[in-house]
């Protein structure tokens, strides 16, 4: 079958969603995605950051589709015509959808996480506004303890459902789900259990937001002062593929995930063995650096680029100000009686 | 006095009771049918009936049947959409509550022309009692042999049940109806794949409204033919119009469609005319998602035709000046409402029952309730108006079933046709503070505050 | 919203041999293996022979029951507002405050029940005798202003309504439940 996205046209099997062929085809086209998850069965359709307008049903239905499509969930037709990028509606919308994605957002970025990998930040650096019209309070969580591996910051999700996929599909319990509805709908355990099983940490990784981090990693650096490797271990669990990244900071390991791809899924899924319990250098066998995006915040500290040395021009007496103004300040040269004399 | 037929034998003392309801003619449709007529004859009588569906997007009834995938052998399911939610509507209670042999007539050969064996209706949880009665209903024609294995000899299996809701309008969204009815939460699917081809257990699925049901026995007894002739050009048939707010007479009325809303609001066959001498102000003549109507758009159009009661005529305009048939949930507005507050009323209901799976409805039908909230209590700002349309504008078309939809159209009507309402709020927080405001001193009265000063 | 669903209320269980009859009676609607489907029904019955709510504990023997997973059950009773998981008042007026019974005076009549019954809005009297509470649309709007007690709606209603309604409570004239 043949699709054409934003003017490029590609060959694509029967069954391939829109999203996927834009994939397929790389660059700008590709829509942003926070709740589709390639890897996981039953996501997308929810968050509406992907919608694309397609202006061409199919050779056989050439008649444009009225409203905006959710690209993850809407499969390709033979002569498909879909505008992304060049599509002024997709842009509203996706502003939209940032917007609203964002009101009820804490925007606690400095104190999270998951700020420099966080897939918000990156969409509302593509689609937001710098300026919030929303004046009213925002929504708030009581915290639930999950367990000491994961920490949950309801006030931060976003409702993808990911990490409730990840429960459903790669373990045999699931003990959390989505509560409540509407506006107060929340990722919950109702019960405060622990989540706790071989494979829960997937839902750190899996997380578009801060809403899942890694409790042992709390706090202890920023995501761009870690020099991400790949490194991989004979896994125990056979479940387990053993590839993982591992961050560090000098010769710590500070944080274990499982190695993502350029959508920020993951290439296969690690055990919590593999993620929480080997933090020794000797645990591993380190493969080399791990590459990452050139205009990623990680970048910033990259350690293949020159560190060239700071040097700060400071005008002289920069501190003292200019000679003219301190003479107008002055206190002795206004009479102490100023408003008497006048 | 227009002509019933649903409501024909209502009046009828025992017709609750399936011995009155039988002596009087009650389920021959069934020995029609399933003695004389194919399925898809059937299907076909209901195609000629033109007879649109009932509970609100007036789609054809037929055309949806004939739509269920017949070809995978999957097994087929009819369920009745009897989770009657939407403001302003109450005619499903009133056919189940007093005539329930009547939908179940309906579910025998609506399900025999689908060629469904095992059937379902859910009713919202708030109707218990209604629950009850159809329980009861059901076991009656069980006993009498109209359910169950080979029905009438005719080897035609069916059985019915009935599966009551928890308190969410939007399971009456056909997917996320068919979700609850699975025991999940009510969060509507994706589509495709639609209900027709996937729906209940993943088998071919057709979800029809009780009234809609409730109007095929009438069209087998007599034929499609017969049904076309009543009503108006794409409007065939009669309609249950739930009519309430200020009028003299609320209630449950079955009119022919085309007749006109001068004649349904004044008549005293029907409203009656207004509940005191209070002028009419607004009318929403749908259910709460519809756009609502100012005074002079009630009974003309912009083009200066009469406003009938027809699926056309009310969307005459489009939505600059029209609204829509809907539900038939007629509800009337005299002076002493004041439309803002009404507004934040029903934004308030679709914030509370979005289900809260994507995000354009679940953030920003809260958005619109809190904005609303703030006009309506005097704490408005004037980009305030700016803002809320610009919130619905965003909401519309962008969520994954028509409920983002229904809580926008209702702000977009009421800042195009009452914007002067929303000023006078923003302008004069102290006249405002009272919820009764316009109570005591209407808003004709202190409109000139908010006229545009020409100098 | 309820923001007191942390704290853990406890309630005595009794699944009773009639109840547990009609429970497989509602799974016996639903093809085999598709007994999840029960489980709005089921909630219903088992909430309305305990006190009208829900709590943990109970909640988990419906899993049980069903054979499906607690969390599956706490989905489903967050998301439907007929669904208490805390104790309640025994007769709790829930008065439907959507548009056409507003434009009919039901908030009037809420202030009214409230100040005569000496509560707020979704407090339960000291005795848990009684209860008000603000509801969404119940489908009566033309018999406004309305509300429902417990199986039943109770239509028309006026300040003398209510007065005569409470009394009826308090002498135990008002049946909850239709079974």
């Amino acid at each position: 079958m043949k699709v054409t996205i934003d003017g490029q046209e590609i060959e694509v099997a029967p069954g391939t969603t829109i999203l996927q062929a834009a994939r397929m085809i790389g660059g700008e086209s590709v829509p942003p995605a926070m709740c589709y998850y390639s890897k996981l069965e039953k996501t997308g359709g929810k968050c509406r950051c992907c919608l694309v307008e397609v202006t061409k049903g199919s050779d056989a239905d050439p008649r444009p589709m009225p409203k905006l499509v959710a690209s993850c969930v809407t499969g390709c037709m033979d002569g498909m015509e879909v505008a992304s990028k060049s599509s002024e509606r997709v842009t509203e919308a996706r502003k939209a959808v940032t917007e609203f994605l964002l009101i009820n957002h804490p925007l606690d970025c400095p104190v999270c996480d998951q700020a420099g990998e966080c897939d918000l930040q990156n969409l509302s650096f593509e689609h937001g506004k710098a300026q919030s019209r929303f004046i009213e309070d925002k929504r708030t969580f009581e915290p639930e303890n999950i367990g000491d591996k994961i920490q949950l910051h309801m006030n931060r999700c976003i409702l993808c459902q990911r990490c409730v996929q990840v429960a459903e599909q790669l373990t045999d319990y699931r003990v959390h789900g989505v509560l409540n509805r509407g506006d107060h709908a929340q990722i919950s355990t109702y019960v405060a259990a622990a989540i706790d099983n071989d494979f829960s940490g997937n839902m750190i990784d899996v997380c578009p937001v801060g809403a899942l981090t890694d409790k042992t990693f709390r706090f202890k650096s920023r995501v761009w002062f870690n020099k991400p490797f790949n490194a991989h271990r004979n896994c125990e669990n056979p479940e387990c593929c053993g590839k993982a990244t591992l961050w560090m900071f000098g010769n710590e390991i500070q944080r274990v995930t499982a190695r993502k791809d350029i959508y920020h899924e993951v290439e296969d899924f690690i055990c919590n063995t593999c993620r929480f319990d080997k933090k020794e250098v000797t645990d591993w066998v380190i493969e080399g650096p791990r590459k990452f995006e050139k205009d990623s915040v990680i970048n910033q500290n990259n350690y293949t680029r020159p560190m060239e040395k700071v040097i700060m021009n400071t005008e002289k007496g920069i501190l003292e100000g200019r000679e003219q103004d301190r003479k107008k300040i002055s206190m002795a040269q206004i009479p102490f009686n100023n408003q008497k004399k006048q | 006095m227009g002509r019933k037929i649903l409501l024909d034998k209502i009046n009828v003392p025992g017709i609750k009771t399936y011995e009155v309801y039988r002596r009087e003619g009650g389920y021959s449709s069934v020995e029609k049918a399933l003695k004389s007529l194919s399925p898809d004859e059937v299907v076909e009588e209901v195609k000629t009936s033109g007879l649109r569906g009932r509970g609100g997007a007036g789609f054809p009834v037929g055309m949806k049947w004939s739509f269920i995938d017949k070809k995978s052998g999957n097994p087929r399911h009819l369920v009745c959409n009897a989770d009657e939610s939407e403001p302003g509507t109450f005619k499903d209670r009133y056919l189940m509550e007093y005539i329930p042999h009547l939908l179940i007539e309906g579910m025998i050969v609506s399900s025999y022309a689908l060629g469904a064996n095992l059937s379902y209706i859910y009713i919202r949880g708030e109707y218990m009692w209604v629950y009850k009665t159809l329980e009861r209903a059901i076991a009656e024609a069980k006993a009498a042999g109209w359910l169950g294995k080979n029905i009438l000899g005719t080897g035609y299996d069916l059985e019915v049940h009935v599966q009551i809701g928890g308190g969410a309008y939007i399971c009456g969204e056909e997917t996320a109806l068919i979700e609850s009815l699975e025991g999940k939460r009510g969060n509507p699917r994706l589509k495709p794949p639609f209900p027709a081809v996937k729906g209940l257990w993943q088998n071919p699925t057709v979800v029809n409204n009780v009234e809609s049901i409730s109007a095929v026995p009438w069209i087998i007894n007599n034929s499609g033919a017969d049904y076309a002739a009543i009503g108006k050009e794409r409007s065939t048939g009669t309609k249950l119009i739930s009519a309430s707010g200020n009028i003299k007479k609320p209630g449950v009325y079955e009119i022919e469609l085309g007749l006109s809303v001068y004649e349904f609001m004044n008549s005293d066959e029907y409203c009656g005319g207004m509940e005191t001498d209070r002028p009419l102000k607004a009318l929403v003549p749908g259910g709460s998602s519809v756009p609502i109507l100012p005074a002079h758009l009630i009974y003309k159009t912009a083009n200066g035709d009469d406003r009938l009661m027809t699926y056309e005529s009310l969307s005459d305009g489009g939505f600059a000046t029209g609204s829509m048939l809907g539900s038939g949930g007629f509800i009337v507005y005299d002076d002493r409402a004041c439309i803002v507050r009404n507004t934040w009323n029903f934004s308030r209901f679709y914030h509370h029952e979005s289900c809260g799976q994507c995000t354009p409805c679940r953030e920003g039908t809260g958005w619109l309730e809190k904005v609303l909230w703030r006009i309506e209590n005097g704490e408005g700002r004037e980009e305030d108006i700016e803002l809320l349309w610009s919130i619905q504008s965003k909401i519309e078309g962008n969520t994954i079933c028509p409920l983002g939809d229904a809580a926008s159209w209702p702000v977009a009507a009421a800042i195009r046709h009452f914007r002067d309402e929303f000023e006078y709020h923003i302008r004069f927080p102290e006249k405002v503070k009272n919820r009764n405001h316009f109570v005591t001193e209407p808003f004709e009265k202190v409109k000139h505050l908010v006229v545009k000063q020409e100098i | 919203m309820e923001h007191n669903q942390h704290k853990h209320y406890t309630q005595e269980i009794n699944i009773t041999p009639q109840l547990m009859e009609r429970i497989n009676e509602l799974i016996s609607h639903y093809p085999e293996g598709k007994q999840k489907s029960a489980l709005l029904p089921v909630l219903h019955e088992v909430q309305d022979a305990h006190d009208n709510w829900l709590s943990i504990e109970l909640q988990n023997k419906v899993a049980e029951i069903l054979s499906i997973k607690p969390i599956e059950v706490y989905e489903v009773v967050t998301f439907y507002t007929m669904f208490n998981q805390r104790p309640i008042g025994k007769y709790m007026f829930e008065f439907c405050q959507t548009s056409p019974c507003c434009q009919r005076g039901v908030e009037d009549l809420m202030d009214y029940t409230c100040e005569k019954l000496g509560v707020k809005v979704g407090q339960p009297t000291p005795d848990m005798m009684f209860e008000v509470r603000g509801v969404e649309c119940l489908g009566a709007c033309g018999y406004a202003p309305m509300m429902q007690l417990g199986d039943f709606f109770q239509e028309h209603l006026t300040k003398e309504k209510i007065d005569q309604l409470i009394d009826d409570c308090k002498a135990g004239k008002i049946t909850l439940h239709d079974k």
